[in-house]
């Protein structure tokens, strides 16, 4: 009994060495082993034999053309007028003057259905389907059984996922959250010096390369040139909480958020420790004046960190950007834009608050085979004059949805919980009305 | 593997559905996955402040019509198989189905998906449009963008054109007839990408 304890003891210290070893602390250093790439490689040509073996599996039924994974219904393009037109264009008369005809209102119908079938704003905050198959059965419907081999496959990326993977990636993430706790506590008690300073990036940086590698993360940043500097705000489209770790692994930022309680907020105190973060508390949330004056006072000071927000106030999906808050942007003049764009091929990023609690949420994290994301660095944008903020938000909106290759859309992400305005269905109803040429000519006189 | 075929037995009756319908089991899936998101509470049933919230419906013109076309007079809740059934209204037209003569007519035949507008417009389900019920629909399309006496005479024309057997009422054949020309397989049809 005693003899078994003491070996997965021992075995427990090579294992943890190995980890420290081999992973922590070229992580900290940002010295690569190449473990990663050579895993990504495997990964690749894996996904790649799996995905032809399902498409010869499914060369019997008819195939469908596979459009981009962002719809699941053939939507025309068409605007209201041309397909309006269409449809008066086989009518009898052949009216050309362009007055109502009862198939008008197919027009609208057509469109309500397919809206009730998918639209797009919930659909942002779904997960993306893939088109081909990643071996994670949480990613698509539409795959049923196709061959032993296939399943045999799947069921070692089961073991090697949960079983090899997952205990690892616990390890480095613990390590790193003590580590940042551990570590901002100490430098914290040093007064305030550049050497301070300079401490606490090292402290933060490190964590969150060791979280990084806890992730399977494999970033790569372009446009280095462009990185925020200090007293700026950086601003990023939003898929997850990990586009922090993300971001704070090439740079170190002044986080913005709410207090929590528990784990988040031992570590947000901790952080305040070693160099100036933003925390509100709930009631300070809702005072807008409050909420950007302390915001404004931070930017202020040049030599505080750059502050880190993500305008669309929720998380959406990665492939499109919603309306940006202005509340960001009214705030000081230049603003660092930064697009995150994940690989969904390898894991999907995205947070479903409405269907996953933080935590089963890191599991499936750490349960997928890795995160691979492209971040670039916009050049900075100063609001122009004449320029009000909501003009200013949908001008860097639309740099970050194009660098990215994200569809840039208006629909507001708050829109998933309160209810369309009033003003919206009356554009709908002057669009129309202007297709109706009879009303432009009061004085026509009906013959028949 | 995957989780096609434990997802289809969760959908109660599902062969009858996709045989009355027609529609293939991945679609039932779909249709399953967003009948379950737009049913926010679990209820199991959709209620009109379900399909309410979907915005791009909501600014619909004709969006209430619509919506009031999944429930039965008397009926406050829809449940899946009446949702897939309306929806089937618009799968595109089988060209390739043999034609029985026996069997039923498909949901999605010309003849129905017609029908389901004629229904839009013909709320009292008389059978007939009359001038006020098309009034009611012009006004929904046009809101306050014109007045009492221009959505009036649009009325009239509409009715004068299309009233063959002149009882002030545009019948079912005479809604089909001044519509033959359309394409109607085209344009009230939604086809699934996958």
């Amino acid at each position: 009994m005693e003899g078994a304890w003491e070996i997965a003891f021992v075995l427990f210290q090579v294992w943890l060495s190995i980890v420290v070893g081999l992973i922590v602390l070229p992580a900290m250093f940002g010295v690569s082993l190449g473990f990663t790439d050579i895993y990504i490689r495997v990964l690749v040509k894996t996904l790649e034999w799996a995905t032809l073996r399902i498409q010869r599996g499914q060369k019997e039924q008819p195939t469908l053309p596979s459009q981009s994974a962002n719809g699941i219904i053939e939507k025309d393009d068409g605007s209201m007028e041309e397909e309006i037109g269409e449809l008066r264009r086989s009518h009898p008369k052949n009216l050309v003057g362009g007055d109502f005809t009862m198939c008008d209102a197919f027009y609208f119908c057509k469109k309500g259905i397919e809206n009730i079938v998918e639209d797009q704003v919930t659909q942002r905050f779904t997960s993306e389907e893939l088109a081909s198959w990643n071996l994670l059965t949480r990613t698509n419907n539409n795959f049923r059984y196709i061959s032993v081999r296939l399943t045999i496959i799947w069921g070692l990326g089961v073991f090697i996922r949960y079983c090899i993977l997952l205990p690892l990636r616990i390890t480095l993430a613990v390590i790193g959250l003590s580590w940042l706790v551990i570590g901002t506590t100490i430098v914290g008690l040093l007064p305030s010096s550049n050497a301070k300073n300079w401490l606490s990036d090292l402290v933060h940086i490190t964590c969150y390369r060791i979280c990084a590698r806890g992730l399977s993360a494999t970033i790569r940043y372009h446009n280095k040139e462009n990185r925020p500097k200090k007293g700026g705000i950086c601003v990023a489209n939003h898929t997850s909480p990990i586009d922090i770790v993300i971001l704070a692994n090439d740079g170190c930022y002044a986080m913005v958020g709410q207090v929590h309680g528990g784990l988040m907020g031992v570590i947000q105190r901790s952080m305040v420790l070693s160099c100036p973060h933003v925390w509100f508390e709930r009631s300070e949330m809702k005072d807008r004046h409050a909420v950007a004056k302390r915001l404004k006072d931070h930017i202020a000071d040049k030599t505080k960190l750059p502050i880190l927000i993500f305008p669309e106030g929720t998380c959406i999906n990665n492939t499109s950007v919603m309306m940006f808050k202005k509340g960001s942007f009214e705030i000081g003049r230049t603003i660092y834009p930064v697009a995150i764009k994940y690989d969904p091929q390898f894991g999907d990023a995205f947070w479903n608050s409405a269907k996953y609690n933080i935590v089963s949420y890191l599991l499936r994290m750490m349960t997928s085979w890795a995160i691979v994301c492209n971040v670039w660095y916009l050049p900075p944008m100063t609001r122009q004059d004449g320029e009000d903020a909501v003009q200013f938000a949908n001008r860097v909106k639309s740099a970050i949805a194009h660098q990215g290759g994200l569809v840039d859309l208006s629909w507001d992400g708050g829109l998933k919980r309160e209810k369309v305005k009033e003003s919206l269905k009356e554009e709908q109803q002057k669009m129309y009305s202007s297709m109706i040429k009879c009303l432009f000519s009061p004085n026509r006189i009906v013959n028949y | 593997m995957g989780s096609t075929s434990s997802t289809l037995l969760k959908i109660p009756n599902v062969e009858v559905l996709m045989q009355e319908t027609g529609f293939s089991p991945a679609h039932m899936i779909r249709l399953h996955d967003r009948f379950k998101a737009l049913d926010k509470e679990g209820r199991g049933h959709l209620c009109p402040q379900d399909f309410g919230a979907i915005k791009e419906l909501a600014m619909n013109p004709i969006g209430d019509r619509i919506i009031g076309a999944f429930f039965c007079p008397g009926k406050e809740t829809v449940d899946f198989h009446t949702f897939v059934k309306i929806l089937a209204h618009f799968r595109p037209v089988d060209k390739n189905r043999p034609k029985e003569p026996n069997s039923p007519e498909p949901i999605n035949s010309r003849s129905n998906k017609l029908r389901f507008a004629f229904q839009l417009y013909d709320q009292d389900k008389d059978g007939k449009i009359s001038r006020d019920e098309l009034l009611k629909v012009l006004q929904a399309m046009l809101g306050m963008q014109v007045t009492e006496e221009q959505l009036e005479s649009i009325a009239d024309r509409t009715i004068q054109e299309a009233d063959l057997d002149r009882d002030d009422a545009i019948s079912f054949e005479e809604f089909r007839k001044s519509l033959e020309k359309v394409n109607i397989d085209h344009k009230m049809s939604i086809r699934f990408l996958r």
